[in-house]
């Protein structure tokens, strides 16, 4: 829906970036022939023109330029006239000469691929097993939801007590079970990345059950009683007939999971500001522009690259939401 | 959009039998909500426990408890000061968002269909772009915009509170926009065309007709924004460069090394930080489920 929008109406409407409507009270209301007078008209400009003027002002007016400085060689501090035009010389230089790209890309995709196959798996497998009346369900649910309202930040502080070298919990209890090694379970650049998916994964599964658990009760019960019917057992009235229902959710699950996966930020750069062994696209995009080096333009190359991997999968889910609301 | 009141899950059939998969269920769930509580459970019994006594006698010893850590953890990591910047970001912020996408629900509710549309693809898609996307820009304009000194001590919307709180509402306004002009659009049209016959301006309808109607989704939507802003890392990380200026989720990587080794102390500072978003999740779960499906679920 955001590249391939319908034009807007001629009159009364507003285009991205233009500011208030400048004859809102023309365009088309489900009113009756009431008409608006004039202060009402104004009031109505502000009411969306001032949250619009935000949105694009300070979310796609610069998603924009970041576009436009990733070719460019720029510091970022001098004039705009010593922006230096140097077409895609910083997506061949990302792809070829710059060392952490190829892991960043990786360590993206594991974390992808990780998250939907452990955290999202077992968020739905826990949804299905409480969608029904249970002694203790709301119990089960709290404490599986809980850490969704922790920032990935303190959970990467939290698991740093079960993950540290030499005063965390994991270590001291392979020390007296098998009286293994010390592991550095945050700072070994070959295994640092699954502890800290672990973490994530921790988070992000009671996100996958709630969104779920919400899918299923939508689900109509009859379906289910049909199902029963004909003779199904659980397994085949839930993937038969239960989980293709629940296809708007799916695609949510799908694009919150890929966002998440893409968006990943916080944790890493509280363990180790995304090196050794950590390295995201969206660390080394911070590091490059707030870093001292200060590569603006190499910087935005690297986040038009996460922009456009988001954007597909933004047009999914705007088209999905916005085509249940208008049903 | 029905999200605010979901259906209730299909009624079982009740028999009094204990049936064995019953009790492998409960098993099965008891097990993994143990594990699921343990790294929090883990955070809060060390945070009782005295550094020298776990020094000496090891983690998986019991004894030497204390409340010092939480003192420690309060002056050493001077939180007031931080999680005093939290509630000057997250407050008006969240006000912010809550008022300015319900003006803009209620202009989008009630215009031509094909309008609404693109606006509500514009204001939701912008809610998922990466921040990152968005920093050089966003960077370069907060340096260049001037402030008078009362605002802002460092002279411009740069390493101001202002200037974090209005990114957090643009980034948010989205997703509020969308949440409500949905539950706007399944009002009854009645309620407004006896506002209009009355003679009520635009203004009144909002103020005195709508949003009070609106009141469970707004409650919902504060719930989540103060979770999501409170939780805020990168923002605060990005566009403030005064240490005394960070909001506490961004302190933390400060305290890391004010904390560094003794993991006590860590622990009781991650309890506290922890604490407000798990006040508000246990007092207000409700809101904050119906919050977070409000987007997800169509009924």
């Amino acid at each position: 829906m955001v590249s391939n929008a319908p034009s807007p109406p001629r009159e009364g409407a507003t285009r991205p970036g233009e500011g208030p409507p400048r004859r809102p009270g023309a365009a088309r209301r489900r009113s009756t022939g009431l008409r608006n007078g004039r202060a009402d008209r104004i009031t109505l400009a502000l009411m969306l023109g001032v949250p619009a003027l935000l949105v694009v002002g300070l979310v796609w007016l610069p998603a924009m330029v970041t576009v436009a400085l990733s070719f460019t060689r720029w510091d970022g501090i001098g004039g705009l006239e010593t922006i230096e035009w140097i077409g895609t010389q910083h997506y061949v230089d990302a792809f070829t000469i710059y060392p952490p790209f190829e892991p960043a890309l990786r360590h993206n995709l594991v974390w992808l691929v990780f998250l939907f196959a452990v955290p999202t798996v077992l968020g739905m497998f826990l949804a299905v097993l409480l969608d029904r009346e249970l002694r203790g369900g709301s119990v089960y649910q709290s404490v599986f939801y809980m850490p969704v309202v922790l920032s990935l930040a303190l959970v990467g502080f939290i698991w740093q007590l079960i993950y540290s070298r030499d005063q965390g919990l994991l270590n001291a209890f392979l020390a007296v079970v098998a009286d293994a090694p010390p592991v550095d379970w945050f700072g070994d650049p070959d295994i640092n990345l699954y502890a800290v998916l672990v973490a994530a994964g921790w988070r992000h599964t009671g996100y996958i059950m709630l969104l779920y658990l919400a899918g299923l009760k939508a689900v109509d019960p009859s379906l289910r009683e049909a199902a029963a019917i004909d003779g199904a057992g659980p397994v085949r009235t839930f993937t038969r007939v239960v989980f293709p229902a629940l296809l708007p959710i799916n695609l949510v699950v799908l694009v919150v999971t890929v966002i998440d996966a893409l968006r990943a930020f916080d944790i890493v750069w509280i363990i180790n500001r995304g090196r050794n062994g950590l390295e995201l696209i969206s660390a080394l995009v911070t590091s490059n522009v707030i870093g001292e080096a200060s590569r603006v333009g190499f910087g935005s190359a690297l986040a038009v690259i996460m922009l456009v991997i988001s954007l597909v999968f933004i047009i999914v889910y705007v088209s999905t939401m916005l085509r249940g609301a208008h049903r | 959009m029905t999200a605010t009141t979901l259906p209730e899950a299909p009624r079982r059939y009740r028999r009094r039998r204990i049936r064995p998969a019953r009790v492998a269920l409960h098993a099965f769930l008891g097990a993994t909500a143990l594990a699921w509580f343990f790294p929090v459970l883990w955070a809060l019994v060390n945070s009782f426990r005295d550094y020298g006594y776990t020094a000496v006698h090891g983690y998986l010893s019991l004894g030497g408890f204390t409340l010092d850590n939480y003192a420690n953890a309060w002056n050493q990591g001077e939180l007031p000061g931080y999680f005093w910047n939290s509630v000057v970001i997250t407050v008006p912020a969240v006000v912010l968002t809550l008022l300015l996408s319900s003006c803009a629900a209620f202009v989008l509710s009630s215009y031509s269909r094909r309008f609404n549309l693109v606006m509500l693809a514009v204001f939701l898609a912008a809610n998922l772009l990466p921040p990152q996307a968005l920093l050089v820009p966003l960077f370069r304009l907060y340096t260049s915009i001037p402030l008078p000194y009362w605002i802002s001590e460092s002279g411009s919307l740069y390493d101001s509170h202002l200037g974090i709180i209005l990114v957090h509402t643009a980034f948010q306004i989205g997703f509020c926009t969308f949440v409500l002009s949905n539950f706007m659009k399944a009002m009854p049209d009645s309620l407004l065309e006896a506002a209009k016959v009355d003679g009520a301006s635009v203004l009144q309808q909002y103020w005195r007709v709508v949003l009070p109607l609106c009141r469970p989704s707004l409650a919902a939507l504060a719930t989540l924004l103060v979770t999501w802003i409170y939780n805020d890392f990168f923002w605060a990380l990005a566009l403030l460069s005064s240490g005394d200026k960070l909001p506490i989720t961004t302190a933390l990587q400060n305290l890391q090394g004010a904390f560094f080794v003794d993991y006590n102390l860590l622990s009781a500072g991650s309890v506290i930080v922890a604490l407000p978003t798990l006040v508000v999740f246990f007092l207000l779960q409700r809101h904050f489920v119906a919050g977070l499906t409000l987007g997800a679920s169509k009924g």
